[in-house]
């Protein structure tokens, strides 16, 4: 355990990559395999269900400390984060357990879900005697479900290839779907992950999906397009579409659905696991799940691989409303009846048992047409193809994005191989993306951040004018919360505006007296009935201080209500199913 | 009767008509000790504890009119009996008694309850009425004993030495710096020193404080040495092109705010040593309880949290609102602006792992 929280606070107090991978690397050579698993699951993201509800906790360390619960939250806001928040309150002790991770995880931890409070304290309390503070602290992270820490997957993947001494992406192809494991982490399973490279292509387990291919933004104008690029004759253009990528692997008369965090959700799309009947084994399809509004005459046939119709393109619902399915605990019938989803397939990474990766971009999008169009099911669709004589004409459908609830188009080279994450060495993939919405609004509530912005105002709330005619004068609704896009000097000066200007306190929120303009981007828009402003936006970030424009100047909710899309404005989807919570 | 009060000049005596540490200029000011926000330039008369006289005279001008008593001295003024005890703070730091018939008060100044070994330790003095601080006034305030600290520097020093590379460590020039020297193992290598740093050394060693043998930086004769030494230097100086000759540095910052990731991060250094001039949490129940004061003021820090906690543990317990801290406040927290890592940056880079997971879920954070 204590190997496992030095490292942790490697990783925690620096910032440099090559810092992090040389304490990686130095903990995967000394830690013992079991621990090690365990060690790769928390660090590439893997989450066991919460052992302890954080509720709980707190009580623990109120009765612990003899802490009031109004001086536990005064000291809460003044650290920032929880676990370290009841790491200082409880009594400090020598380290005097040497079991690892594994042991800690499995023997100590583990046991402690379900427990009722009296018993989880009489059994906790002797736990963390055991631990020096910095090892209390990773365990209530661990067993609150909120361990996270500063390193990517592809930063553990490379540690992991040089302890191995093996190339990353096959760490990477190993890894994949490593943090889903329904079955614990063990020893065999590290083993494994770093095993030498053996011969034939046993090395796929049934349903393991392949690293994701991702693109990159293409962020220059588009007369120079021609110049960097080439012409639009070497490249395969698609929509973006706005959902949840995702690969469909058919193997061994299975089917399953992993998402690009790569998690498993076939079972939150049951309309999928139907095509088990109709694709042949050793076949792994990349594409974006969608909802998707099926015509009513159920003459839903395969798109039309050329060019698609604008009406085609209509089908495809937002995302708010695939965000509501996917908060669902339970599927019910309605919802799969007014939510359903298909799959706009867009490439074939694997066929017949063959990985097709290494083949162009067009061979592999050749034979997904025809599987496509043999497997005739509503569920499996085409992304269909764009065409445009010129980037100019291309950039003129583009402008259609908004409209059609896509996010701009995708570039791909035909001749591309598909390659691992974000790469560009054996292929390239453009997302040439539309702007952001943006408006102006006014700042109203101002919280600290966490961890490194702790004692900062820096997680704002935005609010802009309502002047419906039902009120009297116009007021300030709030819309959005945004964290992000503001420079160290600009976050210090509103943090420092903030303090003057503080009218009342709510719990961790801070009502400020309205004096500040930003410029707020975001990336969708919807109707929602949960906000006060019946508008849900869609990664909300400041683009910039408006310190020139006075609040009286800042949009209005009607500038906000006119950017919802023209089908979200009229959809009797959204209302019903907001009805149903 | 109150024998002291705030007054727009400072905290107030009435009958004995003089302030303590007033931060606008005054006829006669009582000083609890040289930190820039307690001692203040331009007061006609001066009173204060005997071994901070040289600490005073070099910050406030060798002709300031200076009284000095010894602690536990008494005098009587206006009907006041006036004396000081040692405030374990800092070289000369004092807590001022006032009593004014059979009435008791104490305003303690800056304090910390550990002897520190560089000025005389916190001495508890029984009173009706305690003034007290409160600038670590949070539970999770708890200080470790200073030789452990001492160690884990030491630690840091001797590794980095092996490897060749200067420790450059960011402490408070006036106290922390003496302290922290008084704990340095000069066999692991030259101890250099900040220009700031070194003439407030000279008062202590002239005070009788043992500290180790300390040099400028540019009277380093064998540079070959510099990556062997351990540099105290001012907040200040962080991020400045002063640095510069040190060129692949480890440096650190030594301040009771480092108790807090979040602030040790902000920080921008590579390691945060949790060491304060000021008295922790355990430090301030206890030094309050063992006056056996019944009211109880609280200035600068975590005013509103103490006076709570006070009142629930059954003292009578207010605010006074000061214009202390500030400096100090400044110089322990201040972010460094010449940073050429941004807080966006580190976040970024903190979440950068997650975004591609709750990038579909990210949407609630619209919610209000
Ligand atoms: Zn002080
Ligand atoms: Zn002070």
């Amino acid at each position: 355990m204590k190997a496992f929280a030095n490292l942790y606070a490697k990783l925690d107090a620096t910032t440099s990559s090559n810092a992090k991978l040389g304490a990686l690397h130095e903990y995967f050579l000394a830690a013992a395999p079991a621990d090690a698993a365990w060690a790769v699951y928390f660090l590439s993201g893997g989450r066991p269900r919460q052992i302890v509800p954080t509720k709980l906790l707190r009580e623990f360390t109120l009765s612990v400390s003899g802490v009031p619960p109004w001086l536990f939250e005064e000291c809460y806001q003044a650290v920032g984060d929880l676990a370290e928040t009841m790491t200082l309150l409880l009594p400090k002790s020598l380290h005097t357990s040497n079991e690892g991770l594994a042991e800690w995880i499995e023997h100590h931890l583990l046991p402690l879900r379900g427990l009722p409070s009296e018993l989880l304290t009489r059994q906790l309390l002797p736990l963390l005697n055991q631990l020096d503070q910095q090892s209390q602290l990773v365990c209530i992270k661990l067993i609150t479900g909120s361990f996270r820490v500063g390193v990517s997957r592809l930063l553990v993947t490379r540690a992991l290839a040089s302890v191995a001494d093996i190339d990353a992406k096959r760490i990477a192809q190993r890894l994949v779907g490593y943090t889903d494991l329904s079955a614990r982490p063990t020893a065999a399973h590290y083993l494994t992950l770093i095993a030498p490279v053996s011969e034939a292509g046993d090395e796929r387990m049934a349903g393991q999906p392949y690293p994701f291919f991702l693109a990159h933004a293409l962020q220059i104008p588009t007369n120079e397009f021609q110049l960097s690029i080439g012409q639009p004759d070497n490249w395969q253009v698609e929509w973006k579409w706005d959902g949840i990528r995702s690969q469909l692997v058919k193997r061994d008369g299975e089917i399953w659905v992993w998402s690009r965090g790569e998690e498993l959700v076939t079972d939150r799309f049951p309309e999928l696991k139907v095509l088990v009947d109709y694709l042949p084994d050793g076949s792994v399809i990349d594409g974006e799940i969608v909802v998707w509004k099926h015509k009513k005459n159920n003459v839903d046939i395969a798109l039309n691989i050329a060019n698609i119709e604008l009406s085609n393109v209509n089908q495809v619902q937002t995302f708010a409303l695939l965000q509501q399915r996917i908060g669902r605990k339970t599927l019910t019938a309605k919802i799969l009846e007014n939510i359903p989803v298909v799959m706009l397939a867009y490439d074939l990474l694997e066929w017949q048992g063959e990985d097709w990766r290494s083949k162009s971009q067009s061979t592999r999008r050749e034979q997904l047409q025809k599987i496509v169009a043999q497997c005739n099911q509503p569920q499996l669709k085409i992304s269909a193809l764009l065409t445009g004589e010129s980037w100019q004409d291309l950039d003129r459908q583009r402008a259609a994005s908004r409209n059609l609830g896509v996010e701009g188009m995708m570039l791909k080279l035909k001749d591309a191989q598909y390659g691992v994450g974000r790469t560009k060495d054996v292929g390239v993939w453009w997302k040439w993306k539309i702007d952001p919405y943006t408006v102006d609004a006014v700042l109203i509530y101002a919280q600290t951040g966490h961890g490194r912005r702790a004692s900062l105002y820096t997680d704002y709330t935005f609010a802009v004018w309502d002047a419906s005619e039902n009120e009297a004068e116009p007021k300030l609704v709030p819309f959005a919360k945004a964290y992000s896009g503001l420079t160290d000097a600009e976050m210090r000066e509103v943090d420092a505006i903030i303090r003057k200007t503080i009218v009342e306190k709510f719990g961790p929120v801070r009502s400020v007296t309205p004096t500040m303009v930003f410029e707020l981007g975001f990336e969708g828009i919807a109707l929602s009935s949960r906000h006060k402003s019946g508008i849900a936006v869609r990664f909300p970030r400041m683009l910039r201080w408006r310190k020139d424009k006075p609040i009286a100047e800042a949009d209005t909710l009607k500038t906000l209500q006119a950017l919802l899309p023209q089908a979200s404005r009229t959809n009797d989807i959204v209302v019903n199913i907001d009805g149903i919570s | 009767m109150d024998l002291v009060v705030v007054r727009p000049e400072g905290l107030y005596c009435p009958v004995g008509d003089f302030y303590i540490d007033p931060w606008r200029q005054v006829e006669r000011a009582i000083i609890t000790h040289g930190h820039g926000d307690h001692a203040r330039k331009g007061h006609t008369h001066y009173l204060a504890a005997a071994v901070g006289e040289g600490i005073l005279r070099k910050r406030l001008g060798a002709d300031i009119n200076l009284l000095s008593l010894e602690y536990g001295e008494k005098i009587n003024h206006q009907g006041v009996t006036l004396s000081l005890y040692p405030a374990g703070h800092v070289l000369g730091s004092a807590q001022v008694r006032l009593e004014y018939k059979g009435e008791i008060w104490v305003a303690s100044g800056d304090y910390k309850v550990e002897d520190d070994g560089t000025c005389a330790p916190f001495e508890s003095v029984p009173c009706h009425t305690f003034i007290t601080e409160s600038t670590f006034g949070l539970p999770i305030y708890k200080w470790q004993p200073q030789n452990e600290i001492f160690v884990d520097i030491n630690q840091w020093w001797q590794i980095n030495a092996n490897n060749n590379r200067t420790s450059v460590l960011f402490c408070y020039a006036f106290g922390k710096a003496q302290r922290l020297l008084s704990g340095l193992n000069p066999n692991i290598g030259p101890i250099l020193v900040h220009g700031a740093v070194e003439p407030l050394n000279r008062v202590y060693r002239e005070a009788g404080v043992n500290l180790p043998h300390t040099q400028y930086v540019s009277d380093l004769q064998d540079t070959s040495q510099i990556g062997k030494s351990i540099v105290l230097a001012p907040p200040t100086a962080q991020g400045t092109s002063w640095m510069k000759r040190f060129g692949d540095y480890s440096d650190a910052f030594a301040s009771g705010w480092m108790q807090v990731r979040g602030t040790r991060r902000r920080r921008g250094v590579d390691r945060g040593f949790i060491m304060s001039d000021h008295a922790d949490w355990p430090g301030l129940q206890t030094a309050i309880m063992a006056t056996g004061a019944e009211r109880v003021f609280v200035t600068h820090g975590q005013v509103h949290t103490m006076v709570r906690w006070l009142n629930e543990q059954g003292l009578d317990a207010q605010g006074f609102t000061t214009e202390y801290g500030d400096e100090a406040a400044e110089a322990e927290t201040h972010l460094p602006s010449a940073d050429n890592i941004s807080i966006e940056s580190l976040v970024n880079e903190n979440q950068s792992a997650e975004i591609e997971i709750s990038e579909h879920v990210n949407i609630n954070k619209a919610t209000i």
